[in-house]
């Protein structure tokens, strides 16, 4: 039974306010938010050998969207970028905190923002509207990922409760569970950015539910060595080598399947 | 005949009109200063170490205003200190020289107070940051002060690219002799500080243990 439901003899209610917690210690508006982020299409972040790299599955709800709006992946300063999956208005006003820090950062210490304290304050920032029932926890999860000549490619995830972990590879959204098997399965120490770019296409393409959501572009973007540090989209020609494979790729498994039947 | 001085020496502000001096070596760096702290004719004080802790392995050169250049390091002392716990490492010597920087800039108008910056970190090795003014510039080595007016000479000549760490602190503590005898307002002893990997280490050399050179 959820506790959150007003029971018919008038029982307390626990998930009006993020102020409060529920008899068994669970603040339900912050549960709430996090599956706002489920209810939105897959985002996912993979640290690679020499740099990170971010694929996203992003619905086209509307054939009359113009190609190439609504991103959802954000740059936050010249070495960072910022994947995101949930409530897209969310995501972009966090998108600019996380601006606003980098850049005072910069204005105050002359170099670049270490991504560790950059996702630690905005995690702060995200923790800090779980406390107060005046608002609401923002409804998104977003993934940073950065490259820097000494502290090489680092990659980390902050959710709707504030607290920001870092990964080697992680995902976000509806079909988190299965892009997790998926990423799992890859040796990602191992690889250079040009390789994983083409396993992040072929990723986002397996956990795309062709029956459920229709039209779907694939957003691809990296940092790392290929780029000198700076997070930019995947150039065209690459990502068009890359969601050949992946389509590529599915159809030899189509094909296996049906030589098994 | 006696002459009373009309003017308390209280009245003329208290500069430590100084030789400053900073210099990268391969792995680290050296930093040099003389120790007279004056106000108008009167040493104040002759002992005092113009070599101020920022961080660790970061130290500060102060010249112009005393007062000026105590409260800036001891400010960017305090701002270092919360810095490194909150990004969980020792700061880089860009940082510290920033934030000089940025306070030096902010209050140009009221300040008078110049630093040189110097330290070792993982990402750069030794570095050496000028911050007269407002500005912010690296460079391989710098002097400051009034006395560093009278040995630009001697440093643009005997400067090598790639000097040992000996060398280093050679060239630093030749430069503070020469000044201290031509500039009335440095003087006394000289302090050293040599910053590498493994930490920061400070020397006094007294007066009679100074080199000398024509004329002493």
């Amino acid at each position: 039974m959820r506790e959150g439901l007003k029971t018919q003899d008038g029982g307390i209610q626990y998930d009006l306010s993020a102020s409060t917690f529920s008899p068994d210690g669970r603040v339900f508006q912050v549960e709430y938010a996090m599956k706002a982020v489920e209810n939105s299409s897959t985002a996912i972040g993979i640290r690679c050998k020499d740099g990170v790299v971010f694929g996203v599955e992003k619905l086209v709800l509307s054939k009359l969207y113009e190609q190439g709006s609504n991103k959802r992946i954000f740059n936050v300063d010249r070495h960072v970028g910022m994947a995101v999956a949930g409530l897209l208005a969310d995501a972009r006003s966090l998108s600019e905190v996380a601006r606003e820090e980098a850049s005072n950062f910069r204005s105050n210490y002359g170099h670049n923002i270490p991504l560790k304290h950059l996702s630690e304050r905005v995690a702060m920032y995200v923790h800090a509207y779980t406390l107060y029932s005046a608002v609401r926890p923002f409804g998104c999860s977003f993934i940073l990922g950065s490259y820097d000549q000494d502290d090489g490619p680092q990659l980390y995830m902050v959710d709707p409760s504030g607290i920001s972990y870092g990964y080697w590879g992680c995902a976000i959204g509806k079909a988190k569970q299965a892009a997790k098997t998926e990423i799992e399965k890859l040796q990602m120490k191992d690889m250079t950015c040009r390789e994983l770019v083409k396993e992040v296409a072929k990723i986002i393409y397996i956990v795309h539910d062709e029956v459920k959501d229709k039209a779907f572009e694939l957003e691809l973007s990296w940092v790392g060595e290929v780029t000198n540090g700076k997070h930019e989209l995947v150039p065209k020609d690459v990502r068009e080598e890359a969601e050949k494979y992946a389509k590529d790729s599915l159809e030899e498994e189509d094909d296996s399947d049906e030589e098994n039947m | 005949m006696l002459e009373e001085s009309t003017e308390s020496e209280w009245q003329s502000e208290v500069k430590t009109g100084t030789t400053i001096i900073a210099v990268e070596f391969n792995g680290g760096v050296v930093l040099g200063s003389d120790s007279r702290v004056s106000a108008g004719e009167t040493v104040v004080n002759r002992v005092m170490n113009k070599l101020s802790l920022l961080h660790d392995k970061i130290y500060c050169a102060l010249s112009g205003s005393a007062a000026d250049a105590q409260t800036i390091a001891e400010m960017v002392n305090y701002q270092l200190d919360v810095h490194s716990i909150e990004i969980g490492e020792d700061p880089q010597v860009r940082s510290a020289a920033t934030l000089v920087k940025n306070i030096s800039y902010k209050y140009k108008e009221e300040l008078s107070a110049h630093l040189i910056v110097a330290g070792w970190d993982r990402r750069g090795g030794g570095q050496v940051f000028v911050t007269l003014n407002g500005l912010l510039s690296r460079q391989p080595f710098a002097v400051g002060g009034s006395g560093s007016s009278y040995v630009y000479g001697f440093v643009d000549a005997e400067y090598q690219k790639g000097m040992s760490k000996e060398d280093c602190q050679q060239f630093v503590v030749n430069t503070i002799s020469l000044a201290m005898s031509r500039d009335g307002s440095s003087g006394g002893v000289a302090y050293l500080v040599t910053i590498d990997e493994k930490g920061a280490e400070e020397k006094c050399i007294l007066g009679n243990e100074l080199p000398t050179f024509y004329d002493q």
